[in-house]
Formats: structure tokens, C-alpha cells, sequence
């Protein structure tokens, strides 16, 4: 899938990754977070080689992350509250107060403090992004990874989205990879951005420099036009010919 | 974590009735369960020349009564006889030592089950006590094949005084 | 043709191979599981004691039929005291254990598989994995051995009312004398009979958990997916019970 494919994910900032569709960028994050191994090359994460990673070491690595999937991936037989309270729960051994004070805490920071005791079937797609985001920051981990968490949101909820990202990156000091289409908005919160395709990085920098960039692949891109390096048509035959060949049918 | 105590309380009862069932299938349903959970018992031993098809659990019965089961069938081979453990009930401890055990059959065709006798004894039986008077099973084929020896000896006696009854069973002691 | 027959059969061998292994891994996680053991008495919930009106009402009516069925042929032979043992045999050794196996893979099994087949189609299976949580300890082996603990105790409670439904037909409605129900059915049926059952039940129990927790778990992540895994579950679960049977069977003779 990847071909050549060499990039560093700065501490302590937001990094945007994007692309066309299909080029791979989940795979990344897959490969990330060792759901996925890679076949050739290799990925470092905090100073660790994933190739070598035993399970156990792979689960202690993961607790310094946090992911939110793409429709926020909360368990549904459990309550907001609940569904935050998870890895609490899994991995620690604190009192019930402590992790009620921490539960909250983290829905407070996203705002959802009210909706704790609601369940995931009675939330909007916006508001399960948002507990999907309290429950991955429950931890306090390193490195918080969004997997196209502005797909379907209104523009408030997307605006909210936007807005938790930048904040909870610098005031939790950590590093945010964020893997969205949407390049105006991501923009204006990332500190740098990477554009993939055809299997390797095609540009890299601040948000700016993109936009003055003169590949045609990143200008299509960034520009949202029709026909460039990726085509308008799907490959097909002819156009004229195979027209009149229809019309020989009898 | 509130419906969880109406939930285990569903479990609970669940797992209970399932077991119940399983108890209730293997006492109630088969004979073992009566020896498990039934009155006291008490043990004794019978040796028999044959025992035909008896079988482990077959009832012992006295008058016609059921007074116990067959609960072991073992041969000797000192005495190249088979060795009956009965199992039988408390309730019925003035059983004299002198009593006869039997094997007859059920019906015309039915499986084989062990008859008692009362003898005249003042002693009783009870746990490890032997039964020495025994009649074996009843063998269609050694009848057969008495009654074709009789006949033909019948046949010889004709010529000669009379006979002992051909009809003598033999008393093992 | 015949490659096409070649390729079905490798592609079954393959998935043979993947559910053993499955298994493996599932037997593997379970010490570590028993030590939970609210996540598998809740799954004991929803496997059996949800299950448990079907049962019964199936196991009277089966029972109901034996006791009709069982009562008219053995007439033939004058033999309607028999009917204790006929109905008890035929529910404890066969009837009970596979007629209770096919209703749990279709109520529990489709309900185990479609559950997992959702958890992956929404990406709750890979959160979890994200959050260092294992989901093969913490939702799919607790699934396991609910089922796996549920089959027998449901086989049972079948044979149990079935019993009591032959014994209703029997001997409240056509005649039969009550204690010689009992009494011959005591005589003949014997503990052998009762423990082949219990064997049989045991082994549907861990065939058709794995089967509906391994569609669950494999689904392909969509809706169709998701449907596709709760029908694959019961029609496979339906033949490897029947196959067992024959096979237990043949060995308890």
C-alpha cells in the first residue's frame, strides 16, 4: 500500500494527515497503533520499535494512547458514563468516588457533564464524538490519534470538535494526529499538515506553505478541484466509439 | 450496576433449576438414585452356580415383595461360582440365615431378579452375612437337555428297578 | 468444475483450521475469564435463563407428542406400561440434548453472533482493543461460557418437562398405570443413558457457542455482514449437531 513512505510526527503537536480516498490513511493509523504490522520499513512510536512488541508490551503502549474512531465507537450496552468509566475500570483499581470525580472531570472538558447518565443509542453524532473523546482522554495519555472525526457533523458540532482538539492538545501537552478530508477546518488548527498519495508523502509543512504549494496533486487537493491528478472520468473505453456501438444493437 | 442484582438472581434460579433437572434425571429416572438417597441398607453376598442374564439392579424381592437391588456381580475363581452383592433394605432386617436366594424370571420372557425364601433360622441377616443356600438360574438349554437324558434313561430304567426322582435339584451347601 | 468443488473444499478446510484455532485461544483466555466471573454469569443469563421459556414450552409439547406417539405403538406389542421408559430414553439420550441444542443455536447462537457481528461492524471490538482492553477476554469468552454452561442445565430442564408431558398424555389421558410408569422406566433406564445425555448436551454446548461467537467475531463489518453471520450460525451450528449426535453416540454403544 505504502510505498516509500517517510514521516515524522512531531511532539506536543497537532499534525494533520489527509489525502484522497483510498491512500492509505487509516492504514497509518493502524500501523500506529500496531493494530496493523507493516510488511517492510519501520514504525517508531514513543521511542519503541512495534515490530518487536510483544502483546503485553503492545496493551502497555496502548494505554498511552487514546483513538477516536470514526463514528465514535462506544459500547452500547453502556451508559455515557459507563463507556468513560471503562478503562478506569479495566486498568485501575481506584474507589468508585475517584473515578466518578475523574468521569466527570472528562465529560466537563467536553463539554457533556449533563449527559452522563444517557445511553449511546439516545446521543447525536456529534455528542458520542465528544464522549468517544472524554472516554479516550480518561487515561491521560501521550499521543491522541482522530480517525475523520468531522464526518456527517453539522457545523457547530464540527466548530466544537475543532475547538476540543486545539485546546486539549496544549493544555494536556500532548501530541494529536488528526486524519480528516476537511481542509479548511483542519487548517486552522494544525500546526503541520501531510499530504498523502499514491502511497508516499506528497507535501509536508505548516498549513500556509500548502496552500502556496505548486504540485498539482496538492493543488487539486487543497483546492478542491474537479479534475487533476486524480481524474473526473474512471477509466473506460472510448467515449465516441463505444456510443456508436450501442446504437448497432437492433 | 443496579439491574445486576435482579440479574444474578435470574442466573442463580436458572442455574439452580438446571441442576435440579440434571438431579432429578439421574436419581429419579434411573434405580441408583433410590440407593444414593433411599432408607439405610445393608449388604450380603450369595454365590450361584449360574446366574443366567441377571443383571446389576435387578430387585430382590421376598413373597413378592421388593426388599432390594442387585448391586454387584463378581466371579470367584476359587470356586468358579459367581458372587451376587445384595443390597437390601433396612426396613426388612429379620431375613433368617438359613433362607434360600433364588433367581427366577420376571413374566414368561422377562429379565432375571433374585426370590428369597425364608428359612427357620433365629439369626438374621445382616451386613456382610452370606446367603449359602442358592438356586442358580433357570437355563433352557440344560433343561432341554435333562429332560433328553431323562427320557432316554427313562427308556434304560425300563429294564431295570426304579429310579431316584429325575426331577432332583441340586442343594449346594 | 472440479476447480471450483477443490477451491469450496480448501476454503472449508481453511475455515475448519480457523475455528479450531479460535477454540484454542478461547480455551487459552478462560482461566483468566473464570476469575471475572460477573461477565460470564451475566452471559449465563442471556444464554439460558432467556432461553428458558422456549425451552419448556418446546420440551412439554415434545414430551406431549413422545407420550401420544410412544403410548400408540407400543400398544401394538401390549407393552403401554413401557411408556415411562420409551418417553425417558428417547427425551434423555436424544431428544432432549438435540432438540434443546438446535433451539439454543437459534435463539441464544443468533443472538451471541449477531451481537459480536454488531460490536465489530460499529468498531467497538477495535476500541477496546485500543484502549489495551482484550475483547477475546472481556466480551467473547464470558459469550463462550455462558453458552457453553447453559446447554446442559437447558437439556435437562427439556427432559424434565418432557418427561412430565409423555407422563400427562400417558397416564392422565390414555390410561397408563402411574406406577408402573415410574417403576419400569426406574428398572431400565440407567445412569449410562442420563450421562450419554448430559455428554451430548455438553458438546453441542461448546459446538454451537463456538460457532456463534466465531461468526460474531469474523463478521465482515457491515450490516449485511452482521445478517450473514447470524444465519451462517444457525445452519452450521443445525449440521454439526446432528453430525455429533451420530458420532456420540456410536461411541457410547
Amino acid at each position: 500500500m505504502f510505498a516509500g513512505l517517510d514521516i515524522q510526527i512531531p511532539r506536543g503537536k497537532v499534525t494533520a494527515v489527509m489525502g484522497p480516498s483510498g491512500t492509505g490513511k487509516t492504514t497509518l493509523l493502524r500501523l500506529i497503533t500496531g493494530q496493523v504490522s507493516a510488511d517492510s520499513g519501520e514504525i517508531q512510536v514513543a521511542g519503541q520499535d512495534m515490530r518487536v512488541l510483544s502483546r503485553t508490551e503492545l496493551y502497555v503502549l496502548r494505554r498511552r494512547m487514546g483513538m477516536l474512531f470514526q463514528n465514535g465507537a462506544l459500547l452500547t450496552d453502556f451508559s455515557v458514563f459507563e463507556n468513560v468509566a471503562f478503562p478506569l475500570r479495566e486498568h485501575t483499581d481506584l474507589t468508585e468516588r475517584l473515578i466518578r470525580q475523574l468521569v466527570l472531570t472528562k465529560l466537563q472538558a467536553v463539554g457533556l457533564r449533563g449527559a452522563a447518565e444517557l445511553m449511546p443509542a439516545e446521543l447525536s453524532g456529534g455528542m458520542s464524538r465528544r464522549v468517544a473523546l472524554a472516554r479516550a482522554i480518561v487515561m491521560d495519555p501521550e499521543l491522541l490519534i482522530y480517525d475523520e472525526p468531522f464526518v456527517g457533523l453539522d457545523p457547530i458540532s464540527l466548530g466544537v470538535i475543532l475547538r476540543l482538539i486545539r485546546r486539549l492538545n496544549d493544555t494536556l501537552g500532548i501530541t494529536s494526529i488528526v486524519v480528516s478530508h476537511d481542509v479548511q477546518e483542519i487548517s486552522t488548527v494544525a500546526d503541520q499538515v501531510f499530504l498523502l498519495s499514491g502511497g508516499k508523502v506528497v507535501a509536508g509543512g505548516a498549513p500556509q506553505e500548502l496552500k502556496t504549494n505548486p504540485t498539482e496533486i496538492v493543488k487539486q487537493f487543497i483546492g478542491g478541484l474537479a479534475d487533476g491528478p486524480v481524474p473526473f472520468h474512471f477509466p473506460a473505453p472510448d467515449y465516441f466509439s463505444e456510443l456508436m456501438s450501442r446504437s448497432e444493437e437492433p | 450496576m443496579r439491574k445486576s442484582r435482579t440479574l444474578n438472581l435470574g442466573t442463580g434460579s436458572f442455574v439452580l433449576l438446571g441442576f435440579a433437572a440434571l438431579f432429578f434425571l439421574t436419581t429419579q429416572t434411573t434405580s441408583h438414585g433410590l440407593a444414593v438417597f433411599g432408607p439405610a441398607h445393608y449388604q450380603v453376598t450369595a454365590k450361584f452356580d449360574n446366574i443366567g442374564d441377571l443383571k446389576v439392579g435387578a430387585p430382590v424381592s421376598m413373597s413378592g415383595v421388593e426388599v432390594g437391588r442387585v448391586t454387584k456381580i463378581d466371579f470367584d475363581s476359587n470356586e468358579y461360582k459367581a458372587v451376587v452383592l445384595l443390597r437390601l433394605n433396612e426396613r426388612f432386617n429379620k431375613i433368617p440365615t438359613d433362607s434360600d436366594a433364588s433367581i427366577y424370571t420376571q413374566g414368561l420372557l422377562g429379565g432375571k431378579f433374585i426370590g428369597l425364601t425364608a428359612g427357620g433360622a433365629d439369626t438374621y441377616l445382616k451386613d456382610g452375612s452370606q446367603i449359602d443356600f442358592t438356586q442358580s438360574a433357570f437355563v433352557l438349554e440344560n433343561l432341554i437337555g435333562q429332560v433328553l437324558a431323562n427320557f432316554t434313561k427313562q427308556k434304560a430304567d425300563e429294564q431295570a428297578p426304579a429310579r431316584a426322582d429325575p426331577k432332583a435339584t441340586e442343594k449346594t451347601k | 468444475m472440479i476447480g471450483e468443488l477443490w477451491e469450496n473444499f480448501t476454503d472449508a478446510l481453511e475455515g475448519l483450521g480457523s475455528v479450531v484455532h479460535f477454540l484454542f485461544r478461547l480455551v487459552g483466555n478462560t482461566p483468566r475469564v473464570l476469575l471475572r466471573f460477573s461477565l460470564i454469569s451475566q452471559q449465563i443469563f442471556n444464554s439460558g435463563a432467556l432461553s428458558l421459556i422456549i425451552i419448556m414450552l418446546s420440551g412439554l409439547f415434545v414430551g406431549m407428542v413422545l407420550g401420544l406417539q410412544g403410548f400408540q405403538l407400543l400398544q401394538r406389542f401390549g407393552s403401554e406400561e413401557a411408556l415411562g421408559t420409551a418417553a425417558t430414553i428417547g427425551l434423555v439420550k436424544e431428544l432432549g440434548p438435540v432438540v434443546t441444542a438446535l433451539l439454543f443455536a437459534g435463539r441464544a447462537g443468533t443472538a451471541l453472533a449477531s451481537e459480536l457481528g454488531l460490536m465489530r461492524a460499529t468498531d467497538q471490538l477495535s476500541a477496546m482493543e485500543m484502549m489495551a482492553v482484550d475483547p477475546i477476554q472481556r466480551v467473547v469468552v464470558p459469550r463462550f461460557l455462558g453458552g457453553v454452561i447453559a446447554m446442559p442445565l437447558l437439556a435437562g430442564i427439556f427432559s424434565v418437562i418432557g418427561i412430565y408431558g409423555a407422563q400427562l398424555v400417558g397416564v392422565q389421558i390414555m390410561g397408563v398405570d402411574s406406577g408402573s410408569f415410574w417403576s419400569q422406566m426406574r428398572s431400565a433406564v440407567s445412569l449410562s443413558d442420563v450421562t450419554e445425555g448430559i455428554v451430548k448436551s455438553f458438546v453441542f454446548g461448546v459446538a454451537c457457542s463456538l460457532i456463534a461467537v466465531y461468526q460474531g467475531y469474523y463478521a465482515t463489518p457491515t450490516a449485511e455482514g452482521v445478517g450473514r453471520a447470524t444465519t451462517t450460525t444457525v445452519v452450521t451450528s443445525a449440521v454439526v449437531i446432528l453430525f455429533l449426535d451420530y458420532l456420540i453416540t456410536a461411541a457410547f454403544l
